[in-house]
């Protein structure tokens, strides 16, 4: 098997698709531990799957719906919900600008 | 004590709720500067609740009916979402989150009278199989505080090791409640995927989830599952399938029973001391009369490839939502393991290598799943064990991710599968607990404690206490 390594670049990319910020002695860290999970789960290469089904649900239940309905048991009131933020005005979230004019 | 011992106890009046909780706090104070099992306790409620209990025994002893657990002191993983007591996930990031509801199984436990004495110390997010991945102080193993007490549920682990509480719940994702039973001298149960409710949990893996328990019998674990178990209308994965009364058949025999030694896990890793005492355990329950066959579950080798590519994929999602607007504080804070999974998750998951990582480990999945149900084809049960080796050293495996990962190379089968399985004890080694895993089909937990039964009860181990090595 070849030995893989990840580059800084491809370390700072999927850092950002998980919305992290790393330090440089992260990178370096990352770098190295990161490779070597990754030469391992690639053993999987070996495994025959042709004509294998995916499977994510272990129990095989389906289609299990509620009522579309409100239901208080379920409800928070907005204290409730705004009880643990650092940034509230009137009753809501407050959060920075997403769009500029 | 067990809580069948406690319910006749508080019945006839040899001690009272109250007396009860204030022996857990005291001992919990007695240990756990060392052993740092707790992170919140909730003290002044548990001993209200406790005396209010005391009156209602008072007024009537069939009150025990309603609430089987009654009086029980329990501790929760800081996983389980609890109203108004702080649940911080052993992270920092949502350290001061005081939640305003309960988790359906915390309101379960709460409705069958446990009192809930405080919340317990983890692996971040329930990322790890030692405890030391927590963002606070590191549990220690009560039986050597040098060594990990196993994770992620280390902290509920070593509370009921060193008996401050009867009942530590947990989380078992890949491995998180039977290594610590494992580590730790108890019964520790990962049910069914679906057969406990996940709704307030704090989600590591979705797919994988299973909320599990640990005692110190058997007796009280099933019982335990008795209450946590059933549909939930807010966990649409809960299975309505009906939920037995688990401590009913416990002494039945098991003449005749079929029990399953899968080759593939008794190979090379596994330290000679723990595959002796598996063997010398398979002897034991011979001669309760079932009978052991070598069965195989070819696709064994590629389980952790599989998991470690399925896992960290569902846990950059799942850890998506930490923005520090609703709650908590920004992703900055997160922890180097929570991070190293978000990044793989982000990896396996990303264009260009979905089709060769995660499709291709939920193909896996199957195959895996698959060599499972043609070993129970053949036996009933299968009996492996839990730890290729003894409990680690603190600091052994923390600069080798990869190393930690394979900690759980015989636990995480199981959670790819769906399927239960349950840590009793095997033995000492060198005094240290070595713990044995029973596997069965979707929805065996009846079967699983009915074998874990008559074992413990044959062997006793649950009577070896911790006795607190380089204290």
């Amino acid at each position: 098997m070849s030995k893989k390594t990840l580059s800084t670049e491809e370390i700072l990319h999927i850092a950002k698709l998980g919305n992290l910020t790393l330090t440089e002695k992260e990178v370096e860290l990352f770098k190295k531990q990161l490779s070597s999970v990754i030469e391992y789960i690639d053993k999987l290469q070996e495994v025959d799957t042709k004509n294998v089904e995916p499977l994510s649900q272990t129990t095989g239940l389906t289609d299990i719906f509620r009522k579309d309905e409100p239901d208080e048991k379920r409800t928070l009131i907005p204290e409730e919900a705004l009880k643990n933020t650092k940034s509230k005005e009137n009753n809501l979230f407050k959060v920075k600008a997403v769009l500029t004019e | 004590m067990t809580i069948k011992d406690i319910e006749e106890s508080l019945k006839k009046g040899v001690f009272s709720c109250q007396e009860l909780v204030k022996e857990s706090f005291s001992t919990i104070k007695k240990h756990d500067k060392k052993i740092n099992a707790f992170l919140t306790l909730n003290e002044e409620q548990a001993l209200k609740q406790a005396n209010h209990y005391d009156n209602l025994i008072k007024k009537d002893k069939n009150i025990f009916d309603e609430k089987p657990l009654l009086g029980i002191p329990v501790a929760l993983k800081d996983l389980f979402t609890t109203k108004d007591i702080r649940t911080t996930a052993g992270s920092k990031i949502i350290g001061d989150y005081n939640p305003p509801f309960d988790a359906t199984v915390v309101k379960k436990l709460i409705d069958a009278g446990a009192i809930i004495i405080g919340k317990t110390n983890e692996d971040a997010w329930g990322h790890g199989s030692s405890g030391e991945n927590t963002d606070y102080e590191v549990t220690r193993n009560p039986y050597d505080l040098n060594r990990v007490p196993g994770g992620s549920s280390s902290g509920s682990g070593a509370a009921v090791a060193y008996g401050g509480v009867l009942v530590g719940t947990g989380t078992d994702t890949g491995s998180s409640v039977r290594l610590p039973a494992g580590f730790c001298n108890l019964v520790g149960l990962k049910p069914t995927y679906g057969r406990v409710s996940r709704y307030g949990i704090i989600a590591m893996a979705s797919s994988f989830d299973s909320i599990g328990h640990m005692t110190r019998t058997v007796y009280d674990n099933a019982k335990v599952l008795e209450v946590t178990a059933g549909v939930d209308p807010f966990d649409s994965t809960t299975v309505p399938i009906k939920v037995d009364q688990y401590t009913k058949k416990l002494g039945q025999s098991i003449k005749g029973m079929k029990i399953g030694l899968p080759k593939e896990y008794f190979v090379k890793g596994l330290d000679d001391k723990v595959s002796n005492s598996i063997k010398n355990s398979l002897k034991i329950l011979e001669k309760l009369g079932a009978t052991v066959k070598e069965v195989s579950l070819p696709h064994t080798d590629y389980a952790m490839a599989a998991y470690y590519i399925l896992v960290p994929s569902e846990v950059s999602s799942n850890l998506s939502r930490y923005d520090g607007i609703r709650y908590g504080g920004s992703r900055e804070m997160f922890g180097a393991e929570a991070k190293r999974r978000i990044m793989l998750g982000s990896y396996t998951l990303s264009s260009g290598y979905y089709d060769a990582y995660y499709l291709k480990a939920a193909k896996v999945r199957t195959l895996i799943k698959r060599d499972f149900e043609n070993a129970f084809k053949e036996v009933d049960v299968l009996i492996v064990p839990t730890s290729p080796t003894l409990p680690f050293k603190i600091g052994e495996k923390v600069d080798d991710p990869l190393q930690m990962y394979l900690s759980d190379i015989f636990l995480c089968p199981v959670n790819l599968a769906g399927i239960p399985g349950l840590n009793v004890q095997s033995g000492f080694v060198d005094g240290f607990p070595v713990g044995m895993q029973i596997i069965g089909p979707q929805f065996s937990e009846e079967l699983l404690y009915k074998v874990a039964y008559l074992f413990e009860q044959e062997t006793q181990y649950y009577k070896i206490r911790p006795k607190f090595k380089n204290g």
